[in-house]
C-alpha cells in the first residue's frame, strides 16, 4: 500500500447530514457503550474490540435499517454477543485464564458498586484509562480516539497518514500495555488523580496540536484531529466542570481553533499571528472560550493551561498586533515560565518584551539564554524576528536561513526560507 | 516523528560480493529477513511504507526547461552505485527508535548469514509546524 492510497482514505465526498448525524451519535455512544461491556465482562481489552465491531456493525445497519429506538441497548447488546461469542469459542481453561489476568471489578480498591456507574463517570474511566502513565503519547492518542471517541482504526490511520494494519497494531499494543500494568476499569484512587489527569490533558493538548498544525492543504484529513479534541476535552469539562485546568485547556483550544480561517494563505502557506486578517476570526469560539477562561482564572492559583488560555485571549481580543495588551502577555509569560521552567517560554517572553519595551530589550534578553538554546531553529526564528524589528535587515536574514535549515517542519521551513530572501532582496517592510 | 531509511546501490561494509553470485539459500535468507522485519515493524505500529526499486538498468533520467521536449536518459548511469535501491518510511516515537531500526536493517545476512553491513542513510521528514508557529 503506498502512502497516496492511505491518505487517500479518508473522508468520501458522497457524506450526507443524516450520515453525519448517525456518525456522530454514534462517536457520542461509544464509550457509554463501552463502560457497561467493559463492566459486565470484566476485560476492557476484549471489550473495546467488541464495541468497535459493533459500532461498524450500526454503521452500516442503521442508515439502512433505520436507527434502533434504544441505539445504546442495541449497541451493548451486539458487543455482549460478540464478547459471549468469542468466550465460547476458546477453551475453558484459556478462558479462565483470561479473566483471570483480565480487569476484573472485583478488586479490593474498588469503589461502591453503583457510585461511579453514570456516563459521565464512564467517559472519565476511560480517559483515565487510555491516557494511562505507561503509555508512549504515541499510543495513547489512537487509544483515547478509538475507545473514547468512537472513531474507526481506518479513520484514525487515516488521520494519521498511515496504513491501517500499522494503526490496528499500535492500538493493541497500547491495551496489551495496560492490561499489564493491571490497572482495574475504575476511578484512579483520589491520591493519584491530580497526576493522571495531568497525563489526560497532556494528551488531549498532544492531540489538538497535531491537527491544528496541519490545517489546511495537503494535511486536511488531519484537521478533524483538533475537532475531536475539542469535543474530547468538552466531554472531560463535562465530567469535571468546577477542574480549572480542564477548563483551562478547553478554553485554550477554542481559543486557538478561533483563529484557524486566518492561519494559512490559499496555498497552506503559513500566516504569522502579525499579518491575521483578524476579521476572519472566530467570535462565537472567542466569546465562548474568553468565557471560560475568565471563570477558571478566578479559582486562584491559574496552572499552565490556563496562563496559555489567557495569553490566546490577551491576542485574541485585539484589534491589531501592535494594539495586543503586550505588557500583559509579558507578566504572563513570566508566570508561565516560572511555573513551567520551559525555555521555549522564555523565546515567547523575549518576542513580548520586544513588542512592549522595544527590540533591544528582547534581543539583550534572548542573549541571556543563547547559551542553553543557541542551537534550536525556534531560537533563531524568534533572534530574526526582533532584529528585523530593530532594522537589521541583513543579521535578520542570516538568522532566518539558519532556522530554516534546523527546523523539521515544512511549512515553517517555507516561511523562514521566505523571510530570509524577502529580507536578503533588501525589502525589509516592517512587520504588522 | 517519520523516518525515511534509504539504502543505495554502493560499497557495504563487508566485503561480500554482489548479490548475483550468492547461494540461492542466502539469498532466501537474506529477503525473509526483509519481510520479517517488515513484519515486526507491522506489529510494532510502525511501518508506513517498505519498497524497494527496480534497478539501475531501468532508470531512466528526465530534464525538461518546461517548454521544448524534455530530455531523457536511460541508464544506467556512471554514477549508479549512488542510485537509490529502496526505503523503508516509519513512524516512530523518537529519533533513536529510527537509528535502532536501521541497524537492524543494516546488519542484514550476506552469504554464510554474515551481516552485510549495508550503509543505511536515515532522513527525518519534514511535518507541520508547531501551532505557536
Amino acid at each position: 500500500m503506498s502512502p497516496g492510497e492511505v491518505s487517500g482514505a479518508g473522508v468520501s465526498g458522497a457524506e450526507m447530514s443524516g450520515a453525519r448525524s448517525a456518525e456522530s451519535l454514534l462517536r457520542e455512544l461509544a464509550p457509554q457503550a463501552l463502560g457497561a461491556v467493559a463492566r459486565r465482562f470484566g476485560d476492557f481489552s476484549a471489550a473495546e474490540d467488541a464495541v468497535q465491531e459493533a459500532l461498524l456493525a450500526a454503521a452500516t445497519r442503521w442508515p439502512a435499517d433505520g436507527t434502533p429506538d434504544n441505539p445504546l441497548g442495541w449497541l451493548i447488546r451486539v458487543a455482549a454477543r460478540r464478547m459471549t461469542d468469542q468466550y465460547r469459542s476458546e477453551d475453558a481453561r484459556r478462558r479462565r485464564e483470561t479473566l483471570a489476568a483480565s480487569w476484573s471489578l472485583a478488586t479490593t480498591a474498588g469503589p461502591v458498586p453503583g457510585e461511579d456507574d453514570d456516563a459521565r463517570d464512564d467517559t472519565l474511566i476511560l480517559m483515565f484509562m487510555c491516557c494511562h502513565p505507561s503509555l508512549t503519547p504515541g499510543s495513547a492518542i489512537p487509544l483515547t480516539l478509538r475507545a473514547v471517541g468512537g472513531l474507526t482504526t481506518r479513520e484514525i490511520a487515516s488521520a494519521f497518514l498511515v496504513p491501517e494494519p500499522t494503526m490496528a497494531q499500535r492500538i493493541s499494543r497500547a491495551k496489551a500495555t495496560l492490561k499489564a500494568s493491571g490497572e482495574p476499569f475504575t476511578l484512579p484512587p483520589p491520591d493519584q488523580r491530580a497526576g493522571r489527569l495531568r497525563s489526560v490533558l497532556h494528551v488531549l493538548y498532544l492531540l489538538f496540536n497535531e491537527g491544528y498544525a496541519s490545517s489546511s492543504g495537503p494535511d486536511l484529513a488531519r484537521s478533524d484531529l483538533s475537532g475531536e479534541a475539542i469535543r474530547l476535552a468538552r466531554a472531560l469539562h463535562a465530567s469535571l466542570p468546577g477542574h480549572p485546568e480542564v477548563t483551562g485547556l478547553l478554553a485554550l483550544m477554542l481559543l486557538t481553533d478561533a483563529r484557524r480561517p486566518a492561519r494559512t494563505g490559499p496555498g497552506g502557506e503559513l500566516i504569522p499571528l502579525a499579518e491575521q486578517q483578524r476579521s476572519r476570526w472566530d467570535r462565537a469560539l472567542i466569546t465562548e472560550g474568553t468565557s471560560l477562561i475568565t471563570g477558571a482564572l478566578r479559582q486562584g492559583e491559574p496552572g499552565e493551561y490556563q496562563l496559555q488560555a489567557a495569553i490566546a485571549a490577551v491576542h485574541d481580543q485585539a484589534a491589531s498586533y501592535a494594539e495586543t495588551g503586550w505588557p500583559q502577555i509579558l507578566s504572563l509569560y513570566g508566570r508561565l515560565e516560572r511555573l513551567t521552567g520551559n525555555p521555549m517560554v522564555t523565546l515567547n517572553r523575549a518576542v513580548a518584551v520586544a513588542m512592549a519595551e522595544g527590540p533591544a530589550a528582547g534581543l539583550a534578553l534572548l542573549d541571556g539564554v543563547g547559551g542553553r538554546l543557541g542551537s534550536h531553529h525556534r531560537f533563531h526564528a524568534v533572534r530574526g524576528h526582533l532584529l528585523e524589528l530593530a532594522g537589521d535587515g541583513a543579521s535578520a536574514a542570516a538568522e532566518f536561513r539558519a532556522a530554516a535549515v534546523g527546523t523539521a517542519n515544512l511549512r515553517e521551513q517555507h516561511y523562514l526560507t521566505a523571510k530570509a530572501a524577502s529580507l536578503a532582496a533588501g525589502g525589509a517592510e516592517g512587520s504588522g | 516523528m517519520r523516518f525515511m531509511l534509504l539504502q543505495n546501490y554502493g560499497p557495504v561494509g563487508s566485503d561480500c560480493p554482489p548479490m548475483t553470485e550468492w547461494s540461492p539459500a542466502d539469498i532466501r535468507a537474506h529477503i525473509e529477513f526483509q519481510q520479517v522485519l517488515n513484519r515486526e515493524l507491522v506489529e510494532r505500529g510502525e511501518l508506513v511504507d517498505a519498497q524497494g526499486l527496480a534497478g539501475p538498468e531501468q532508470a531512466q533520467r528526465v530534464v525538461s526547461d518546461g517548454a521544448g521536449v524534455p530530455v531523457i536518459t536511460d541508464g544506467p548511469f556512471p554514477e549508479s552505485k549512488e542510485l537509490l535501491a529502496g526505503y523503508r518510511l516509519v513512524d516512530v516515537e523518537t529519533g533513536g527508535r529510527a537509528i535502532e531500526i536501521a541497524a537492524q536493517a543494516s546488519a542484514a545476512p550476506g552469504p554464510g548469514g554474515v551481516p552485510i553491513q549495508q550503509p543505511i542513510e536515515v532522513r527525518q521528514v519534514l511535518s507541520a509546524p508547531d501551532p505557536e508557529m
